[in-house]
């Protein structure tokens, strides 16, 4: 188990205070003007040494990502902008940053403008996140108040103006680039990349734009130094990571440990064990709905990270862990978080759109016990058809549970769904007319 | 994609109150000169807020007017998002999350609660427009799963019970407490904490 002098949020569980004098005491704020002083390269070279990867759900490394920025500030400014519109269903770890730890984040707004060279930020909060918000205004207005940010904040002689700007309930807006939109004014429908944010983003100036726990933890980084960071968990997946645990457990709770944990230790000693029992587990969803499951068997051995968890065809994502045990019927979980994203497709690409709310029904009849033999192999073939056609990676969050689903537990969909259909099928037509359809039949 | 269409009876006119107009020029000097389209969601939501949490088709002429920019832009963003009530909602406006996370810890009983003291359908107002539910996706405190937000409050932790008892003060027009509903503090293992204990115990 991870020391709690490593532990990078202190106050997770609002112990403390969040307020500025009591960040104070746990070291927010205290040498910022040495840390800049180091200079924009000394930064984000530290990042690189960390290795850190991005908390939001694709794990692209964050040092990485800053030295996209323009080295030189052209006739166009730069933009920081934060995501908070965390909406993956299991996850919730933002939401405590925001109301108990506001001045980490800030802070990190802070660095990391420094080190892009910009001078405002914006905080993108998911709108039912109000109160939340609320608390982190309160921050952000303190900090204002003792000249930690606004004109030559804390001393740096950098100018940087943080804003909020609240979302309204739309999942799509995690996605980076409909998040932008949002910020313009518009309906959040995800751009084409390329052009990258980094150097067209928000307004069509460079931007960078990170998830609220990566920025949060970026001025520890620089306090205790890149290699400390890196020397928790294993090559390329450094460092400590919130993991919500909810689901079927005795205590569902949000807890900090450090990356590569194995999923048994997090699920027994954490959140208090499985209901009914380690042998009553029937499936986990390593990171947010969006992320395959992963069976019982292979749960015993599993470490958290984002390499070892790619190598059992899922992924950490946001690091949302839901537990479902065997009181579940594990077809009806899916086919909900099927309808999850049948709604919040943006409908802006037709396989999304149209292939969300299919799979939905296709699930919802197969819960029923109502589809016939084979609609399962339809219903892969759908994915594979959503999956890789659509603008953003939507498309992917919605096939891959559906794939992790029919991966591994295809024999129970075949035990309940098991009778011919109507139409009886005479020549081997596909019911796509699809070139990589017919490939695949040859 | 939501499904939402705009209300039947709509009224005449609208215009921001010198509050509402205050913070809407507040927030308009947030976003760059020329950018001020950046501000229609927080516009929206402060037409919301001042006319009894709906939003009238008027109110987005009036925003687009006052943003500069085409009504139906104002629109399409007020119809996209599902935070933006094209239709009156209850004065007390429940919104129970039935997502996964919840469903699997019971959500389904918090929905009877919802069905047994308000209506039997969702979105549906009372005859004194004080209260009504429906069911939303993930609302993004899977860890306290089921729960349910009012108004801006989240009320966690909840089963049948307990949400019957809020449903009753919310009738009577009181405010129950938000957060947690079995006693446990934010987002912390409720019996048998193992980190951060020095913290806890000082």
């Amino acid at each position: 188990m991870l020391k709690d002098q490593d532990r990078i949020f202190q106050n997770l569980y609002n112990d403390l205070g969040s307020d500025l004098t009591s960040a104070q005491k746990r070291g927010d704020w205290v040498n910022i003007k040495e840390i800049t002083e180091k200079g924009r390269d000394w930064i984000i070279n530290e990042i690189k040494d960390s290795q850190l990867r991005g908390r939001g759900g694709a794990g692209f490394p964050t040092g990485l990502k800053w030295s996209f920025a323009p080295k030189e500030v052209g006739s166009r400014p730069h933009y920081l902008v934060i995501n908070g519109d965390e909406s993956e269903p299991g996850t919730c770890k933002d939401r405590d940053i925001l109301r108990f730890e506001p001045h980490k984040l800030i802070e990190g707004c802070l660095i990391a403008s420094y080190a892009i060279q910009a001078h405002v930020c914006y905080i993108y909060i998911r709108g039912e996140y109000f109160v939340d918000g609320q608390k982190l205004q309160a921050a952000i207005d303190e900090a204002y108040e003792k000249k930690l940010i606004g004109k030559n904040a804390a001393g740096t002689g950098w100018d940087l103006d943080v804003y909020i700007h609240y979302g309204a309930g739309a999942y799509i807006c995690g996605e980076e680039t409909a998040l932008l939109e949002s910020i313009e004014g518009n309906k959040g429908q995800p751009r084409l990349k390329p052009p990258f944010p980094a150097l067209i983003g928000l307004y069509g100036c460079p931007t960078i734009i990170n998830n609220v726990e990566t920025i949060a933890v970026v001025p520890t980084i620089l306090r205790r130094g890149g290699k400390w960071f890196a020397s928790l968990g294993r090559e390329k997946n450094t460092g400590t990571k919130i993991f919500c645990i909810s689901g079927n457990v005795n205590n569902p709770c949000n807890v900090e440990e450090e990356m590569n944990i194995p999923l048994k230790e997090l699920i027994e000693v954490h959140a208090g064990g499985v209901i009914g029992g380690w042998d009553n587990l029937q499936a986990v969803i390593p990171g947010g709905s969006s992320m395959p499951l992963i069976p019982k068997e292979k749960c015993e051995t599993l470490t958290m990270d984002f390499d070892s968890l790619v190598a059992e065809k899922s992924g950490l994502g946001t690091a949302g862990v839901v537990v479902i045990n065997k009181d579940q019927d594990i077809i009806k979980c899916m086919a909900r978080i099927a309808r999850f994203y049948k709604h919040e497709s943006c409908g802006q690409c037709t396989p999304c759109r149209e292939g969300s709310g299919w799979m939905w029904r296709m699930l919802e009849r197969m819960a029923k016990g109502e589809a016939s033999k084979d609609e399962i192999e339809m219903l892969g073939d759908v994915t594979k058809q959503i999956e890789g056609h659509t603008i953003c990676a939507f498309g992917e969050g919605s096939s891959w549970p559906v794939q992790g689903l029919l991966r591994h537990f295809k024999d129970e969909i075949k035990k309940r769904n098991n009778f011919d259909p109507i139409v009886k099928e005479t020549q081997n037509i596909p019911y796509l007319v699809d070139q990589h359809l017919l490939d695949k039949n040859a | 994609m939501s499904l939402k269409r705009p209300a039947k009876d709509q009224p005449k006119s609208f215009e921001f109150n010198s509050s509402s107009l205050e913070s809407a020029n507040k927030i308009i000097s947030k976003y760059p000169k020329g950018k001020q389209q950046s501000a229609v969601m927080a516009l929206l939501y402060i037409a919301q807020k001042q006319n009894n949490n709906w939003i009238p088709l008027v109110a987005m002429k009036y925003i687009a007017k006052l943003l500069d920019m085409p009504y139906i832009k104002v629109y399409e963003v007020a119809t996209f998002y599902s935070m933006f009530n094209l239709s009156p909602v209850g004065k007390y406006f429940i919104q129970v999350c039935t997502t996964t996370p919840c469903m699997i810890r019971g959500a389904s009983k918090i929905v009877e609660a919802c069905k047994e003291k308000i209506s039997d359908n969702e979105s549906e107002l009372l005859p004194d427009k004080n209260c009504s539910w429906m069911e939303v996706e993930c609302l993004g405190a899977c860890v306290t799963a089921p729960m349910m937000q009012i108004n801006d409050d989240y009320y966690e932790d909840l089963d049948k019970e307990k949400t019957l008892e809020i449903l009753d003060k919310i009738l009577k027009d009181e405010k129950p407490k938000p957060g947690s509903y079995r006693g446990r503090i934010n987002n912390e293992p409720e019996n048998g904490r193992k980190t951060l204990m020095v913290l806890k115990n000082a």
